[in-house]
């Protein structure tokens, strides 16, 4: 009969609307700035730079300053300077570090080029997306204290990496201490003298975990 | 007058003793003046209020239908004279004022080549002829602005008026995509102004007068003190009801007839060439004609002011109108959250084809029911029955005729 779909389509809407006030499926509406839904683990957004320890973020940090990111960066928009001196890492081992570390968010384009070719896990991605600011050529340059955030964030934005990273750090080394162990009990044999330990040092140092990997 | 008002409800007669007692302060030869001006103020200030929830209502309304939820952040600004500050969004029901403060504070741009009176007055002839139908509006009982014999005549000149405005618009802006969706509009405004006029003409059949306080009078009664005698329960009085309601729709260029505007695929009709306020007051115009023309369709089929039982009619004769006003409008809203705007040869062929032949076979049923009104007994329920048939046997003729072609539809892909 004439009109019945529109009796219908009457009907559909009519349900809508009278669903949008009971029925979250109907109303799926997410106001933003108060609400927010979760970023799924996969996403990621601005690189960070990683830091053992949230205590003390620029004393742990996990760069050492090579510029590698800096040369391969393709829009540019790292800025480092090394330092001229040396301080102990997490691991205790002596390592440049760097004074300044400048990431222009208006021109990166979270390429995640920088954490790809990162040989000290040092630089990751993070999971903002609303970084907002008054004055674009001052708030949107983020330096070493705001870039740097720790450990237990990453874990906390992506734990299956996070995780991963952190297994492959420990491997890395235990590998280096097993390595320094036998070339001091190779030295020992062959030289038959009282051992000197000053690389040895470095391995013990390492055989503490800084944070307990998660288990995925 | 006043003795009559003094037999009244305090709350029926409140808004007549306001008037009257700010009409007696001014001095006897500018009473008139006064009591006129007090009307068109009170019009003015209830149906711009109006007009302006309308259209939050609208908006929240068609966000329920679509699953959104509609504009719920316009709250109050800081204001640096006022030590406090409301910080509650108040549900987005300032929204309206804020929309008027903007398109008031926007730019207001003629085009060069555009003929500057025409285009400067069509805007406000759409709000002058959209108001001067509220004229002969019962409100209520007592509350009617100009109580008129030919009542229903003025109304339908006074809005054809705002067909002559949205032409005006379009030829003087001067701008050929604005010319040509004005002639669209004068098409579309034209073909349905017939069918608007023939579904009311049954109604002026069956009262025998063409004024609007007659019509609510002669509907003012119940069968078993429940059954109102609205127009709209009888046979012919739904259809025209119907028939009613669909030009309406046409003739305020509403979804899903809303051609002429189009917002999604022209840029803007006759309006392309207004912004600022001019744009703002043919919007407010086409909410007058809807809130005026769907009043003409409370007053003629929805028994105006009177209550739908006599229990009822404690409350306020106006507070009754308006919620039926109300009640149509939200239909109105409905309707446009559900349907597709049709083309323009659907939108002829649905007059011409459809609505005319129903409303002018309307005619002649109410003919039949007037002239078989002394029928009873056995009668009165041939009455009823034959009544219905000519509804009913036309439409699904008519229908079948319309839809052959194209109905049953099968969807390939869908469903």
């Amino acid at each position: 009969m004439l009109g019945s779909g529109i009796l219908n389509g009457l009907a559909v809407t009519a349900k809508n609307f009278l669903g949008s006030f009971h029925d979250p499926a109907r109303l799926v509406t997410v106001e933003y700035p108060e609400q927010h839904t979760p970023v799924p683990e996969a996403y990621r957004n601005f690189p960070f730079l990683v830091s053992e320890s949230a205590d003390d973020p620029l004393g742990t940090l996990r760069c050492v300053s090579c510029l590698t990111c800096e040369k391969e960066c393709p829009p540019q928009c790292i800025v480092i300077v090394r330092s001229k001196d040396k301080k102990p890492d997490a691991t205790g081992k002596a390592q440049f570090y760097p004074t300044t570390f400048n990431i222009d968010t208006s021109v990166c384009m979270s390429c995640q080029i920088c954490v790809e070719v990162c040989p000290f896990e040092a630089i990751k991605m993070d999971k903002v997306f609303a970084i907002t600011a008054t004055n674009r050529f001052t708030e949107l340059l983020l330096n070493r204290d705001q870039l740097s955030k720790s450990n237990a964030y990453y874990h906390q934005i992506h734990p299956v990496e996070a995780a991963e990273v952190d297994a492959r750090l420990a491997a890395e080394r235990l590998a280096v201490e097993e390595k320094a162990k036998a070339a001091a009990a190779a030295k020992a044999a062959a030289v038959a003298k009282p051992p000197v330990s000053p690389p040895g040092a470095t391995p013990a140092a390492a055989a503490e975990p800084q944070t307990p990997p998660a288990t995925p | 007058m006043s003795a009559a008002l003094a037999n009244e409800a305090f709350l029926e007669r409140a808004p007549l003793e306001l008037r009257d007692t700010l009409v007696h302060l001014l001095p006897a030869p500018l009473q008139w003046l006064g009591h006129h001006i007090l009307t068109i103020v009170a019009v003015l200030a209830v149906f711009g209020l109006f007009f302006a929830f309308t259209t939050v209502a609208e908006r929240k309304l068609l966000g329920r239908l679509q699953n959104r939820l509609g504009p719920n952040r316009a709250g109050l600004p800081q204001l640096s004279i006022l030590p406090f500050h409301i910080r509650h969004k108040l549900f987005g029901l300032t929204q309206p004022f804020a929309d008027a403060i903007k398109s008031l504070t926007k730019e207001d741009i003629v085009p060069a080549a555009a003929d500057k009176t025409l285009h400067f007055l069509a805007p406000v002839v759409v709000v002058a002829f959209a108001l001067m139908t509220f004229a002969v509006l019962p409100f209520g009982r007592l509350l009617i602005p100009v109580e008129l014999d030919a009542a229903l005549l003025y109304f339908f000149a006074a809005g054809a008026g705002s067909e002559l405005a949205i032409f005006m618009a379009g030829w003087s802006s001067r701008n050929k995509y604005a010319l040509l969706a004005a002639m669209r509009a004068l098409a579309q405004l034209i073909s349905y102004e017939l069918p608007l006029i023939l579904s009311v003409v049954p109604v002026v059949l069956a009262t025998g007068s063409l004024s609007t306080v007659v019509i609510v009078a002669s509907q003012g009664a119940w069968s078993f003190g429940l059954w109102p005698h609205w127009f709209v329960f009888t046979p012919w009085g739904f259809t025209g009801f119907i028939i009613f309601l669909i030009a309406t729709l046409a003739e305020t260029n509403r979804s899903p007839f809303d051609l002429p505007e189009a917002e999604s695929e022209l840029i803007a009709g006759h309006l392309t060439e207004y912004s600022g306020f001019k744009y703002a007051l043919f919007f407010m115009a086409e909410y007058f004609g809807l809130t005026a023309l769907s009043g003409l369709g409370v007053t003629l089929f929805l028994g105006g002011w009177q209550a739908p039982a006599p229990c009822l009619e404690f409350i306020p004769s106006y507070l009754w109108f308006m919620a039926k006003l109300v009640g149509i409008l939200v239909f109105f809203i409905w309707i446009r959250g559900t349907l597709l705007r049709l083309r323009i040869d659907q939108l002829t062929r649905l007059s011409w084809q459809f609505l005319v032949p129903l409303a002018l076979l309307n005619v002649g049923n109410a003919a039949f029911w007037v002239l078989t009104a002394h029928w009873s007994g056995p009668l009165y329920a041939l009455r009823w029955a034959l009544s219905i048939a000519l509804v009913v046997i036309p439409f699904l003729l008519l229908g079948r005729s319309l839809s052959a072609g194209f109905a049953p539809r099968t969807y390939r892909y869908a469903s």
